[in-house]
């Protein structure tokens, strides 16, 4: 049953995964900008949660809740007082600029929070499990997959179902007449890189109850996101989660066979995809 | 007819700048060959760093500036160029001369599989996916235990003390074998930074890189008038993955330990590359000089700082590339139109004097 077993933790680490992915996602899909900062801002949130946590003593499922609308709004001022500067056909100011951000985060959480590792405590819950038939599987991991198809299924409501998600699917086909129709399409990237930050802050939240993290882990974090949203195909957020799935249950192989090729499984698993599809499993997008 | 010998039209790139510049240039470099007789063994090694990183920097702007190739994996060629240096030195016993030699051959023949994933991914997705190249490399070589596995490992003392070359140099400034280390592996970044300038150069100014600037401006109207632009990134590619595997290869000579964590940094490998370019001018031969020199004051000046230092090293990149694109070598050029490599072709010659000839300057 040990292959089982692994398979199931393979799938419930994806749903990290997906939560990982799911923001990059939705910014590239709306504006085909790729934020190499995407994973310091894992874990910028993350010691965001932390802080509410132990200053003022939040229980961290409240601490995320308090966390979010503040994401939000770093996220909407990033988006609209700078990276809105950086769109354009060329492809070189959107990558150095997160790049450069990427760095900035990093060392600034460097100086603020030391290179020392943290842990956001849930009070018991990171140990408890329960039995699903002959397997036992931890109560965060499969809250964390269950949170990474609520965020899907909500994100593909508000995309198809509000009128807010027609004006970003009208963005992303076209800026110019999408703006002759009343919408501000740099107030919509805003708003696009606010709902991003706040599933960040989801994602945030299970990156630091299931294990320690610290300041300079953020890039890892981006390539499991990259490698899940082209596994799964650009534009298709089902995909994504997928895409999540294979990374993960390559990445718990990889590790019952030897622990040090945990990581290197997963990128091997990325390399195979890339080549026999590349254009991911389930494209949706023409990119 | 006129006389077809009088009126003789010519397509050049020169001008009285770059031509003056020609000659500084020559001088500047045969002061730096003569730098060891001058200068202390410190003062030395400052110049090593700076020579590499200037090649480095080189590498990338060729491939992002020129080929539009933005990469933040270069790393994966600056370690493999160090391991497999070491590899050729500590386990073939070869001389690590010719090792580096062979190790920048070695990245160019890794470059070869991983361009064959790489361009499947346009754009972002190709900078992401060279990052996961070089988190692959280094991972794989993690588990090379003759060479240390994730701790890594130190060149064997006999293999450099014996080096022929070293025991000339030793012999002709009369110093020991870890100073003549020192002055031997300084010559030769020397030779690698005027060699990586050099054929940089030559290739924007030849027809090849007439093509690449077309492709990188517009790929479809280049792709109409016969540029493959597909081959010449390629070529581009394996180009800057051999000269990132020399420096590479080289600076592990002179470091002498190697361990994957350090060799397949993404900070000092391509973030301060990376900075350094967008500083001095992204996608001009003058930008990166220029950069090296800012990068290097400022890291004098802030190297006290700890994580201060990058905060603001990414803090400038950042204002740069949104107020000035071209940095500042572009900044400079723009106001004084002077180019000291100038790829630009101009007509020149035919029946109308030069004063009066029209035309963009430089």
């Amino acid at each position: 049953m040990t292959w089982l077993d692994t398979i199931i933790q393979g799938v419930l680490l994806g749903g990290l995964y997906a939560l990982f992915a799911a923001g990059l996602s939705l910014v590239f899909g709306i504006m085909r900008l790729v934020n190499l900062a995407h994973g310091d801002l894992i874990v910028l949130a993350a010691f965001l949660i932390l802080v509410l946590v132990t200053a003022l003593g939040l229980n961290p499922f409240v601490a995320t809740l308090v966390a979010m609308p503040l994401m939000f709004a770093i996220g909407w001022a990033l988006q609209f007082f700078l990276l809105n500067r950086t769109l354009g056909a060329d492809i070189l100011p959107p990558l150095l600029v997160t790049f450069g951000l990427s760095i900035v985060i990093q060392n600034g959480l460097l100086e603020g929070f030391t290179a020392d590792s943290r842990r956001v405590s849930v009070g018991g819950l990171e140990s408890a499990s329960v039995a699903l038939g002959p397997i036992h599987v931890g109560v965060m991991p499969v809250l964390t997959l269950a949170s990474a198809i609520a965020v899907i299924i909500g994100l593909n409501q508000l995309f198809y179902r509000t009128s807010l998600g027609r004006a970003f699917r009208a963005t992303s086909d076209d800026p110019v007449t999408a703006g002759l129709m009343g919408i501000r399409p740099k107030r919509i990237f805003a708003t696009a890189t606010g709902i991003a930050l706040a599933v960040v802050t989801i994602a945030a939240l299970y990156l630091g109850t299931r294990a320690n993290f610290n300041p300079t882990i953020g890039p890892a974090r981006l390539i499991y996101a990259f490698e899940a949203v082209i596994i799964g195909g650009l534009g298709s957020l089902w995909g994504t989660l997928f895409g999540g799935i294979v990374i993960g249950i390559a990445q718990t192989f990889g590790a019952a066979i030897n622990p040090e090729w945990q990581i290197l499984a997963g990128h091997l698993a990325f390399l195979v995809v890339l080549l026999v599809r590349p254009r991911g499993l389930f494209p949706r997008a023409v990119d | 007819m006129t006389d077809v010998s009088t009126t003789r039209w010519k397509v050049e790139t020169r001008t009285k700048a770059s031509a003056a510049f020609a000659l500084v240039a020559v001088l500047i470099s045969l002061l730096a060959f003569a730098a060891p007789f001058l200068v202390s063994r410190s003062v030395l090694q400052d110049l090593f760093f700076i020579l590499t990183m200037l090649v480095l920097a080189q590498n990338w702007n060729l491939l992002a500036g020129y080929a539009g190739l933005v990469s933040v994996g270069q790393q994966a060629f600056v370690g493999f160029g160090g391991y497999a240096m070491f590899a050729l030195v500590s386990l073939g016993g070869l001389d690590p001369l010719a090792a580096v030699l062979l190790a920048g051959v070695a990245s160019c023949l890794l470059a070869i599989p991983t361009a064959f994933f790489l361009f499947r991914l346009q754009g972002a997705y190709f900078a992401i996916g060279s990052w996961v190249i070089a988190e692959v490399a280094r991972l794989a070589l993690a588990q090379w235990k003759m060479l240390g596995g994730g701790t890594g490992t130190s060149l064997p003392r006999e293999a450099t003390r014996d080096m022929p070359a070293l025991k000339l140099v030793g012999e002709l400034f009369g110093v020991k074998s870890s100073g003549a280390g020192d002055i031997l592996t300084y010559w030769l970044a020397l030779l690698l930074a005027i060699a990586t300038i050099g054929l940089v150069y030559r290739l924007l100014r030849s027809k090849q890189g007439l093509g690449l600037a077309a492709a990188r401006d517009n790929q479809e109207a280049a792709r109409s008038v016969g540029v493959d632009a597909r081959r010449m990134k390629t070529l581009v590619y394996l180009a800057a993955a051999f000269g990132t595997g020399l420096a590479g290869a080289l600076i592990y000579v002179q470091k002498a330990r190697i361990s994957p964590d350090a060799a397949f940094s993404v900070i000092d490998w391509t973030a301060y590359v990376i900075f350094i370019v967008v500083i001095g001018g992204i996608g001009t031969i003058e930008g990166p000089i220029v950069g090296i020199i800012v990068f290097f004051i400022l890291q004098n000046l802030l190297a006290d700082y700890g994580s201060w230092y990058l905060l603001i090293l990414g803090l400038i990149g950042i204002a740069i590339m949104l107020l000035a694109p071209r940095g500042l070598w572009g900044l400079f050029a723009e106001r004084t139109g002077i180019q000291l490599f100038p790829v630009r072709r101009r007509l020149t010659g035919g029946p109308v004097s030069s004063s009066k000839r029209g035309g963009a300057r430089g």
